[in-house]
């Protein structure tokens, strides 16, 4: 690890930016909540506070259950399907041609119209919210598996064949090394928005899960469970963010 | 138009048939989709009476206000970041992050700030779209090719002179894409907000049809929703192209 002394300093100094930043957050949550008053904004330790309380309750955890349920299917489905595609398309020339302008495309309409579709295909159950958050996670896993599999080097390909690689051999030496750092990047959005997907999904026409408690929680105007539920679902999706953001990182540094 | 083109036109074509069929030959009940046909027909009437003309009023006031928002405080912000590297590089974690949390999740509080209306709906969009746009004038003013940077030196042009007649013109393409992803924020955030939780406008519009089970109308509605959008898209993508062209750069 000779590198090593090299990246820590750089390393520190983005954790001492990162905190930076919170502190700053923090600062100006506070500033706003306590010139909005409780009525509108509670404070970050109450928010805290009340966060932990809630966590603390038997009623919080089926919903919690449900959202994560949903979450995780919608996240498994969206980068295995995405692969899948985006390996089958990437791999034939033609085909991807056809097909990626129509995925392009999928991926900037506002995909939250379509969600009544989706609930009468799918019914109200679980089942809509997990087919949604696929739905919007599973375009970008495919639009960079297309094309991370399209630019794979042919020249690597052929000196491979030269070198007498197996088709399984060139797949696992060659094709997955080339590929990885673009698709763990499409991952990484695909599961942010796969996030979004069930989240919308949660909070229109839902009985349970966490957007459900959001949404009851403004009809008894209960400012501190928005709040809360809005603190633990944006550090969860950071969280996720930064450990995929790490990985991808590392990954394209290797190249 | 290439091969590709052509058979992509084919596909589309083709899975529009399909549908039409399934639905009227009852593969897929008239509960669940309304067959492509009767969605147009349905399109035509909403268009022609008039009927949706105050929500689709509400929801553009709505998207244009939130993307000027966007489009202006984003140029600002990034200006001002770009020009300071210290606060770039303390943010670059804020910039990494912001898409990855789901804005929604805010709306509600959003609702109990600014009470139902317009309000929640233009600041919801505003934080989606400020990013891109932000991000976008960074990207462009990074990107100025240095060449031109140099013929400003050799002119002797002052800081005010060099970023409107060289850095900004030779950042625009970036600004441009920029603009078209702050359109596409803000009118799914106002979108998103209505269909969620409001009193009117296309967003409501859908979910109320959803919610009254008037099916034909909700399709109507909703390629209304998708149609607005492509146009948008298209003028500006069209507008970039030959911006591009006239640039050389394609």
């Amino acid at each position: 690890m000779r590198s090593n002394e090299a990246i820590q300093p750089s390393v520190l100094l983005r954790w001492g930016d990162g905190l930076l930043v919170l502190l700053a957050i923090i600062a100006s949550w506070q500033a706003l909540a306590l010139w909005g008053g409780s009525d509108v904004m509670t404070t970050p330790i109450e928010t805290v506070r009340h966060a932990v309380q809630l966590t603390g309750q038997s009623r919080f955890w089926p919903h919690f259950r449900e959202t994560a349920t949903a979450y995780s299917v919608a996240a498994i489905v969206a980068v295995l399907g995405g692969l899948l595609m985006g390996i089958a398309l990437g791999a034939h020339r033609l085909t991807g041609e056809v097909f990626e302008p129509i995925f392009v495309a999928l991926y900037s309409i506002p995909k939250v119209t379509l969600y009544p579709v989706v609930l009468l295909l799918f019914g109200l159950g679980i089942e809509a919210k997990i087919a949604f958050g696929a739905m919007h996670g599973i375009i970008p896993v495919t639009i960079f598996t297309l094309n991370a599999v399209r630019q794979v080097n042919r020249t690597w390909l052929r000196a491979g064949r030269a070198m007498g690689l197996s088709p399984a051999q060139s797949i696992l030496h060659i094709v997955v090394p080339a590929t990885i750092p673009e698709i763990v990047s499409g991952i990484r959005i695909g599961l942010s928005l796969a996030l979004l997907g069930t989240m919308l999904g949660e909070l229109f026409a839902s009985k349970r899960g966490l957007g459900f408690l959001l949404m009851s929680a403004i009809d008894v105007h209960d400012v501190r469970t928005i709040m809360a539920i809005a603190l633990l679902i944006s550090i969860f999706a950071w969280a996720m963010n930064a450990a995929m953001l790490a990985i991808d990182r590392r990954l394209h540094q290797r190249i | 138009m290439g091969k590709a083109g052509l058979i992509r036109i084919a596909v589309i074509l083709a899975a529009v048939l399909a549908l039409e069929i399934a639905c009227r030959t009852g593969a897929v009940p008239p509960s669940a989709v309304v067959p492509p046909s009767a969605m147009l027909a349905s399109v035509y009437e909403i268009l022609t009476t008039g009927e949706i003309a105050h929500d689709l009023r509400l929801t553009l006031t709505a998207v244009v206000i939130a993307t000027i928002i966007a489009i202006v405080g984003g140029f600002f912000a990034g200006l001002i970041i770009h020009g300071l590297p210290r606060l770039r590089r303390t943010l670059a974690p804020l910039l990494a992050a912001y898409y990855a949390i789901p804005h929604l999740a805010f709306y509600p509080l959003l609702i109990v700030v600014f009470g139902l209306g317009l309000g929640p709906l233009i600041v919801l969009a505003s934080l989606l779209g400020i990013m891109a746009m932000i991000i976008a004038t960074l990207d462009g003013l990074d990107h100025v090719p240095r060449v031109l940077l140099r013929t400003a030196a050799v002119l002797r042009l002052n800081r005010w002179s060099e970023m409107m007649l060289v850095r900004l013109p030779a950042a625009f393409p970036h600004l441009l894409s920029g603009i078209k992803l702050a359109f596409s924020y803000a009118f799914i955030g106002v979108v998103a907000g209505e269909f969620i939780l409001s009193t009117a406008g296309l967003g409501h519009a859908i979910s109320f049809a959803y919610d009254n089970f008037q099916n034909r109308r909700m399709y109507g509605l909703i390629l209304i929703a998708i149609g607005l959008v492509t146009l948008v898209n298209t003028t500006l993508l069209v507008g970039e192209r030959r911006l591009l062209t006239r640039r050389g750069m394609r």
